[in-house]
């Protein structure tokens, strides 16, 4: 035979998935080429200019949406992150234990429930805090991103957490050590490149949301998304472009460097 | 000296309790609310008056004639909800199509390069999904680079309109929610042995019968596992159908908005959030029977 037979070949899979994967970037790589377009329209090329950016940047309403984004998704990930660790904590390496079936639903809530159906009931429950405390403050947002970010934050580390070998904490605990001293000097150090890792995604999914907050958001807090979302009736034009692509650079970057963090674990 | 049992189960509970709170508070709770919301009467500006009424439940899918009383089935409503399963099955199906061979495509090259390509099908999954939904609009607008070249070419005189048709959902659902298909397929094939598949030549197979008989029922339960990962997020989609549907078409994340915003009925937005819950509950059910009944089967 001329040609080895190649028992992985199906015919026309691989014409689909090189078509899968074209597909899957084009869209994103013309949005992004149009950001740098020096015309008004994004969809006819009209030479290379930075104006979009420029214009994004000196946009005092882009200014606010993006400092709030960036609050909100450091102050939801840093909260998720660190009762994350604690319940990864309490519900890794133990025998099963009464009341883990529930702790795990409510857990997974946030991946399982529909997005706009915890946007509604956020909603309806915040506007009622709303009436009795006069409180209308950011604190809503990132308590509403820090819960649904739980699941994302705490899944790498607890898959970090399983990994770990019980005996080291078990002979610092042999040599006196307290538990506090076992978790920040044992634990603790092994753990980090998990919590890295689960802060990282927590951030993330905080910075991109757009339902949750368009709903549990009040007068005036637009985030970055929200404000996208609020464009979309006027015209359009690179400077939405521009804001998408700065996002996208961030999300690419932590993905990437999530990616081979957990690459180099193995 | 405390007992240890005790002990242990103290320390989980007080290690537990942050994570906890934070969802009963943000997450869990809230939908207790939803359901007491369901059962109480619209008022005016939006909000509730605190009167017991089954009328929201009712009115997920039938109305009363405003004058004679009469009940009938909710026309828009029902238009909505089968809008939705039906494009959120099409989407599923789509995926698939693209998804295994896309799956089957990575699960067969070397080794070291495997890692790459999955990473460059995560990377889309993880930039956010308003970008994702605006890069296919500027690419099916009536101004857009799918219509510009149409008309250069000379093909089409008018451009052809997409956006704001079920097809933009069905081609935006898919671009979003593809890498869903994609990963659960993967998992299930990176352990396939292949030799299985020479075997299967060996007994004179051909192709397809390898592709029917070997591959696929080893990896049906990445199949069923990334057609229920499409399916439900597409049924609760709200932000896609809100961009390439323009409110013309609206699916049911839409139409709850609409009772929370211009039409003002929350209890109304509440028996149909709830009821969008029930669905997604059932499609997850099914899916850890199927699975779940696949692999006591096989182990």
């Amino acid at each position: 035979m001329a040609r080895s037979f190649d028992v992985t070949r199906q015919p026309g899979f691989t014409m689909i998935a090189i078509a899968c994967f074209v597909l899957l970037y084009l869209p994103i790589i013309l949005l992004v080429a149009y950001s740098f377009n020096a015309g008004q329209s994004i969809s006819q090329w009209e030479g290379f200019s930075l104006r979009w950016y420029v214009s994004a940047w000196d946009n005092e309403q882009i200014q606010d949406a993006t400092i709030r984004s960036v609050i909100i998704a450091l102050g939801a990930s840093l909260i998720a992150t660190s009762a994350a660790v604690l319940a990864a904590l309490a519900t890794t390496r133990t025998t099963p234990w009464r009341g883990q079936t529930v702790a795990f639903a409510l857990i997974n809530q946030p991946l399982m429930v529909p997005e706009i159906v915890t946007a509604v009931s956020l909603l309806i429950f915040f506007s009622m805090i709303k009436v009795w405390t006069g409180y209308t403050g950011l604190w809503y947002l990132v308590i509403a991103h820090a819960a649904f970010c739980i699941p994302f934050a705490y899944m790498p580390i607890r898959a970090r957490l399983q990994g770990m070998d019980l005996n080291l904490e078990q002979a610092g605990a042999d040599l006196y050590g307290t538990p506090i001293k076992v978790f920040r000097h044992i634990t603790l150090p092994q753990l980090w490149p998990g919590i890295l890792a689960g802060g990282m995604l927590a951030f993330v999914i905080s910075l991109d949301d757009v339902v949750i907050t368009e709903f549990v958001k009040s007068a005036g807090q637009d985030t970055l998304p929200t404000y996208m979302l609020g464009q979309l009736r006027r015209n359009i034009t690179p400077e939405i472009n521009a804001i998408s692509t700065a996002l996208l650079a961030i999300s690419v970057l932590l993905v990437t460097a999530f990616f081979f963090m957990s690459r180099t674990r193995k | 000296m405390p007992d240890p049992i005790s002990s242990t189960a103290r320390t989980r509970a007080a290690l537990l309790a942050p994570a906890m709170a934070i969802l009963i508070f943000a997450a869990a709770g809230p939908l207790i609310i939803v359901v007491l919301y369901s059962f109480l009467t619209p008022g005016d500006y939006g909000g509730v008056v605190w009167d017991f009424s089954t009328d929201a439940w009712f009115g997920v899918l039938a109305e009363r004639d405003f004058f004679t009383e009469q009940l009938s089935w909710a026309d828009a409503h029902l238009t909505v909800f089968w809008r939705s399963i039906k494009l959120s099955l099409l989407t599923a199906l789509l995926s698939f199509i693209f998804g295994f061979p896309t799956a089957y495509f990575i699960a067969t090259r070397p080794r070291r390069s495997r890692d790459i390509w999955m990473l460059l099908v995560m990377i889309p999954f993880w930039t956010n999904l308003l970008i994702r939904t605006f890069a296919i609009m500027e690419l099916i607008r009536n101004e857009g680079t799918i219509n510009t070249v149409l008309i250069a070419m000379g093909l089409f005189t008018q451009p052809v309109q997409m956006l704001y048709t079920e097809f933009s959902l069905l081609l935006g659902m898919t671009y979003v929610y593809l890498p869903l298909m994609i990963l659960p397929i993967y998992a299930s094939m990176e352990r396939f042995d292949f030799r299985l598949v020479e075997a299967g030549y060996d007994l004179y197979a051909t192709r397809w019968q390898v592709l029917r008989r070997v591959i696929l029922p080893i990896v049906k339960p990445g199949i069923v596992a990334g057609s229920i990962l499409v399916f439900v997020p597409c049924l609760g989609a709200y932000v896609t159908p809100r961009v390439l549907g323009g409110g013309k078409q609206l699916m049911l994340g839409n139409l709850i908005e609409l009772q929370f915003g211009q039409l003002r009925n929350w209890p109304l937005g509440a028996a149909l959030s709830l009821t969008l819950l029930v669905i997604v509950m059932v499609a997850l059910i099914f899916y850890v029977r199927t699975v779940g009944a696949e692999e006591r089967g096989h182990g």
